[in-house]
Order: C-alpha cells, then sequence, then structure tokens
C-alpha cells in the first residue's frame, strides 16, 4: 500500500514540500542544540522543562484523542464511524512519533537513551510512559495496517487483530494517564499535585484529536474527494463539545481549589498564568494574554457549535473553525499554560519566566512538521484504498 | 454450566487480587503515620511503634546527615563563601555566571527562599540581614530516586543519594522532583568554566545532572566534607551518622532546637539548620 504515497497531484506534492522545507529548518536547528547542548534553549536551571515536553504532553492527548472513535465503533458498533476508525488510529502514529521526537529533543544526552531499556526502573513513570508509548505505537501499527490491507481486499479482518483493537483501549487511556502522572506525583510542585491533573487531561485529549481529525476530513473532502458523512462530523462535533466542557469544569474547580483555600502555592500558578503573579513589586504576566485567547477561543468554538445545534445549521466552514477555536484553546491550555504554568515559582519560592529560544521554536516547528507529513503519507494511504475499493 | 464458570471466574480473580495484594496492604498500614520529619519526635514515634509493632528494630546502617549552624554563620558571609569555594575546587564546579546555566552543589539564599514554609513575615532581622547555605538535602526518600528512570541519581546504604555521571540521559525529571532545588544540569560543555581543575574528581559532561554528593569520595578516604573542612574551627557544621546515638551530631540535635527544609513533603531530609 506503501506506494500510494507516490502518486498524486501536484497540490499534494507542494503541500510536502512545503513541510519538508520545515523540516529541514527543523533538522539543522536540532544538529546546532546537538553539537552544542540544550543551552541554545530558553530552558535554565530554575525552569528546567519547557516548549518540548509541553509539547509532548499535549501531542500525547492527540494520540490518544483517537480513542473516540476507535470505541464508538468496535464497542458500541457505531457503524457511521467505520470510514474514520482508520483516520484515528494513523492520528495517533503520527502524534506519538512526534511525542518520541520531543522527547528525544528534551533529552541531554540522546545517545543514552536506551539507557531506559538498559536498565528498566519500574518506580519513575517516566519508564512506565515510554512503555504504554510504545506499547500504543505498536498496536496502532498493528491494527490500522492490517484492517486497511483486509479492507483493500475486500475481506473481514482476521478475528485475532480484534485482540489488539479492544486492547488499544485501554492503552489509550493509560498513555494520557501515565503522562499526567508524570506530573501529579512530584512533591513541591503545587500546581500539578492534584488528583483530577489525568481526568483534565483525558477530558482535553478526547476534544483536542477528535477535532483535528474533523479538520482534517474536511481538507481532505475539499482536495481528495474523501467525504466522512454528515452524520459522523456531527457526532463527533458532540464529542468535542462535551470533551472541551469537561476540561473546562475541571479547570473551574482547580480555581476553586486554590482560591477557597487560599494556599498560596495553589494559588500562585493560575494567578500567573490568568492575571499575572506579582512577587517583590514585579509582576509576571507573560503567558496571560495566551491564557485568555484559550478561554475566548474555547467558549466561543462551544458558543459556535451550541448555535449549530440548536439552529440545525452547520456548514463545513463553521465546523472547521469551531474545531480549529477549540483545538487552539487546548493547545494553549495544555501545550503551554499547564507545563509553563507549574514552573513558574521554583523549589527556592523565586519567579522565572520562560521564553522560548529561536533555534527552539525552529525545532518543535520542525518536529510539528514531520508529524504533518507523516500524517498526510497515512491519510493519503487511507483515503487511496478507500478510491480504490469504491471503484 | 455456562453461568457456574463465571461465578467460579469470578471468585477465583477476586482471592487471586486479594492475595496479590495482601502484602502491599500490610506494608501500607504498618508504616508510622505520623515520620513526616524523619527524626522529629524520634521518642514518641518510636514508643508509638514499640506498642503497636513490638519491639523497635534499632537501625543497623549508617546514615550521612549534617547540622548547619547557622548562628555561628551570622554576620559572616566570608565564612560561607569559604565554604562554598572549597566544595567548588574538590568538586571541579564550572563557575558559569548566568543564572539560567550555573551549576550549583552548595550555595547561599536568603532565608524567605530556603524556608518558604516558614513565616517570613516581621521576621528577625538576623534572618533578614544573612544568607543560609543551601545543598542536597540527602533524603532518606528522595523523590529524584523515585523519578529517575534510569537508576543514575541512587541512594547508597550510607543515606547519600549519588549520581552516575555515565548513566544519567539528561531528562531532568530529578530536577522536577527534588522540592529543594538542589539538582543542576549541564545546559552545555562545563568544561571551559573550570577555574582549577582538581585531577582527584571527575569533571562532568553536558547534558547531565549533577548536585552535591556528601563528599561521599572523600568520606571513602576517611576525610571530612569539603565544605566542613573549610570552616573547621568555627564549630559552624557537623556531620555524621544520624543512626549512631553515640555520634557528635546526634548529641548537637538532641540539645539543639534544628530545623529541615519543607518536613512536610515526607522526603526526610538528612541536613538539619540551627537559625
Amino acid at each position: 500500500m506503501i506506494e500510494k504515497v507516490f502518486k498524486g497531484n501536484s497540490r499534494y506534492w507542494m503541500w510536502l514540500a512545503i513541510l519538508s522545507a520545515f523540516v529541514g529548518v527543523g533538522a539543522i536547528c536540532y544538529i546546532r542544540q546537538y553539537l552544542f547542548g540544550l543551552g541554545l534553549t530558553g530552558m535554565g536551571r530554575d525552569l528546567s522543562w519547557g516548549l518540548y515536553i509541553s509539547q509532548f504532553t499535549f501531542l500525547v492527548g492527540v494520540a490518544a484523542g483517537g480513542l473516540m472513535l476507535v470505541l464508538p465503533y468496535y464497542i458500541h458498533n457505531y457503524k457511521v464511524f467505520g470510514r474514520l476508525t482508520i483516520l484515528g488510529e494513523f492520528l495517533a502514529i503520527a502524534a506519538i512519533v512526534m511525542c518520541l521526537m520531543f522527547i528525544m529533543a528534551d533529552i541531554g544526552q540522546p545517545l543514552r537513551g536506551l539507557n531506559m531499556m538498559l536498565h528498566p526502573t519500574p518506580n519513575s513513570m517516566l519508564f512506565w510512559d515510554m512503555v504504554v508509548l510504545l506499547g500504543y505505537l505498536g498496536l496502532n501499527v498493528i491494527c490500522s495496517w492490517v484492517i486497511l490491507t483486509a479492507e483493500r481486499k475486500q475481506v473481514k479482518p482476521p478475528r485475532w487483530v480484534y485482540f489488539f483493537v479492544y486492547l488499544s483501549i485501554p492503552f489509550a487511556v493509560s498513555i494520557h494517564t501515565v503522562t499526567a502522572m508524570l506530573y501529579c506525583g512530584l512533591p513541591g510542585r503545587h500546581f500539578w499535585l492534584s488528583a483530577i491533573t489525568a481526568p483534565r487531561f483525558l477530558a482535553s485529549a478526547f476534544a483536542a484529536g477528535p477535532a483535528l481529525i474533523v479538520i482534517a476530513c474536511l481538507v481532505m473532502k475539499r482536495v481528495a474527494n474523501f467525504d466522512a458523512g454528515k452524520e459522523a462530523i456531527s457526532k463527533l462535533t458532540t464529542i468535542i463539545m462535551y470533551a472541551a466542557l469537561i476540561n473546562a469544569f475541571f479547570v473551574v474547580l482547580e480555581f476553586f481549589v486554590g482560591y477557597y483555600s487560599n494556599i498560596p502555592g495553589h494559588k500562585h500558578s493560575l494567578e500567573y498564568l490568568f492575571f499575572g503573579l506579582e512577587h517583590h513589586g514585579v509582576v509576571y504576566n507573560n503567558l496571560v494574554p495566551f491564557m485568555w485567547s484559550s478561554v475566548i477561543l474555547c467558549f466561543g468554538g462551544l458558543g459556535l457549535f451550541g448555535y449549530m445545534k440548536i439552529r440545525k445549521v452547520s456548514t463545513d466552514l463553521m465546523v472547521g473553525i469551531g474545531c480549529a477555536m477549540i483545538f487552539i484553546a487546548l493547545w494553549l491550555d495544555k501545550g503551554l499554560g499547564f507545563v509553563l504554568g507549574g514552573l513558574v515559582v521554583n523549589p527556592l519560592d523565586e519567579i522565572v519566566e520562560y521564553y522560548p529560544t529561536a533555534n527552539e521554536i525552529g525545532i518543535a516547528l520542525g518536529i510539528w512538521a514531520t508529524g504533518l507529513l507523516l500524517v498526510t503519507l497515512l491519510y493519503k494511504i487511507a483515503v487511496d484504498v478507500e478510491h480504490e475499493v469504491e471503484a | 454450566m455456562d453461568k457456574q464458570r463465571r461465578k467460579f471466574l469470578k471468585i477465583a480473580g477476586a482471592t487471586a487480587l486479594a492475595g496479590i495484594s495482601a502484602p502491599a496492604v500490610v506494608k501500607l498500614t504498618s508504616s508510622s503515620a505520623m515520620a513526616s520529619s524523619g527524626h522529629g519526635a524520634a521518642v514518641t514515634e518510636d514508643a508509638h511503634k514499640a506498642v503497636s509493632h513490638g519491639a523497635e528494630e534499632v537501625p543497623t546502617t549508617v546514615r550521612f546527615g549534617m547540622v548547619v549552624d547557622m548562628r555561628k554563620f551570622y554576620g559572616k558571609p566570608e565564612l560561607l563563601d569559604k565554604a562554598i569555594d572549597a566544595c567548588r575546587k574538590v568538586h571541579n564546579i564550572p563557575q558559569i555566571d548566568n543564572k539560567k546555566s550555573e551549576i550549583k552543589w552548595i550555595w547561599k539564599a536568603p532565608f524567605e527562599n530556603v524556608f518558604p514554609e516558614h513565616s517570613g513575615y516581621h521576621s528577625s532581622n538576623i534572618k533578614e540581614d544573612n544568607d543560609f547555605l543551601v545543598l542536597c538535602n540527602h533524603c532518606d526518600e528522595p523523590p529524584c530516586v523515585r523519578v529517575c528512570p534510569t537508576k543514575a541519581t541512587f541512594r547508597l546504604p550510607n543515606g547519600i543519594v549519588a549520581m552516575d555521571f555515565h548513566r544519567c540521559i539528561g531528562c531532568r525529571f530529578c530536577m522536577m522532583g527534588c522540592p529543594y532545588g538542589a539538582r543542576s544540569f549541564n545546559w552545555e560543555n562545563p568544561r571551559p568554566y573550570i577555574k582549577e581543575y582538581n585531577p582527584d574528581f571527575p569533571t562532568r559532561m553536558r547534558g547531565v545532572v549533577e548536585k552535591c554528593n556528601f563528599c561521599g569520595e572523600r568520606i571513602a578516604l576517611g576525610k571530612e566534607p569539603a565544605c566542613l573542612e573549610a570552616v573547621k574551627g568555627s564549630g559552624a557544621i557537623f556531620f555524621g551518622d544520624l543512626n549512631d546515638p553515640e555520634s557528635e551530631i546526634r548529641k548537637v540535635l538532641e540539645q539543639e532546637n534544628t530545623i529541615q527544609r519543607k518536613p512536610s513533603l515526607g522526603t526526610k531530609p538528612s541536613v538539619f539548620y540551627i537559625v
């Protein structure tokens, strides 16, 4: 099936060329970082995780989001998602590849990465994160490839593959739960030390992943003659709405705990993220505009979807805008605010703000471009197989 | 038939689960409920344990600890610098004058930063005017060791939390886990920043984490920690075995009122302060 990626129209090749340019820039930036060290990033002694880890955290959510297609189709036999599950699985593959690349970009001695496997350490959540991420990647590769091959040959998928399909469901939950556990089990990091971190991650994942899939479907409808169907898109927007609402509810709960208990450590990060944190006469607020954009986009997207559902109007443009708003809102919330907000107060009660460097942003864009490239190639295969079967 | 099999599986599953979890439950319930400081009220805690679980086991292992008598440092910042410089020389610590990339094993900081959990409101002038010594606490329950994915940082049988610079992959998870900010990462090659090279201790490469090692390499040779040696005579730093009731450090702990950094986190620091 791989041969499908080598045939395409000029727009397809143009898109690949643009992405490749970003990949190239990212690669050059990474070589610079590899030769000099992580000092080329904006991270430092007091703020030692930054853009890479926050992107990793967000993308684990995107990967887990595919569950919202797999679960209704395979467990509840919701046939409408039949054409979409493969897209969810392929998106998960690309997202996890991005996650692994962000991890490799973030570690100081990438050549020693195998020490994670040579010296397995079950008490470390990072070890378990590696286990579930690689597991989920493997499961998605097996399931998507076997099922797509069967579809192409117009035979039923072999029975054994359903074992892996069902296994991938708890794995999807586990990847984001374990990723949350990286954060929520650390003493002295008050913002992260919250049992609601894992459910909050899952809620935002179940909105962000499907939102990206809907956007991809709308794009492919225009450029690749692939129609996911109105009902499927409509059902997906409902799922996105509920998940985004639950995420917003969890954020409100964090506010309640922080501000009602009035414990400074629980308030500091929220204050910094949303209002600006005052310390010795200086106000630290570089993320405030991002966080309020997130709030406005989230509720704007929800409002748009709500309007569409009540008035029973729906155009592709409206759906696309709504999904993009919610996706960006959740990216700002989790891909920036969660990690950076939790680190703004260091263990010695000093305040350090984080500004990524150009090199760091170059690497991050390069990895995102690699992921998009991979998604494009995989979706090309999926769509072409569909067309082949239909023909 | 089917129903019976289902019932059997249920019972078997529940039994297996109970069997597996029993040791964990026993272990969880048997640990002392109020052990946040690791020493705090040693007498009452021991008494409590003796009542509930028979005779308390006397620890047979060594657990190194340190008492910093800040009273001896008040008004003498040069004494603090002496201790810090001694460590820098002994351990080839690079001197990077950049808050983002600096490497710190032992350093000085204001009271409100070292002890953020203690109120700084209307605190005494002596706390306002003096810097306090900060170093790795060599916790009895070190979160950095718990989170490290490669066992590159580990607790030695003598209580020292040590680092293997060759195994560290530089993920910096330990820096996230440490609630004391005791760890530094080599953001770039540190070797050009080493002022005086000491051939007896390894230099580090970029991309690995490092921190105070309680001078484990010196203790092995029967020497004292470098910071202690540098301020010897002032009686400002005591070092010894916290598990030995006859040790000098235990005598100091029995006589003086000491505090630890962030005891509520349950890390059980081995560094004590007299303020």
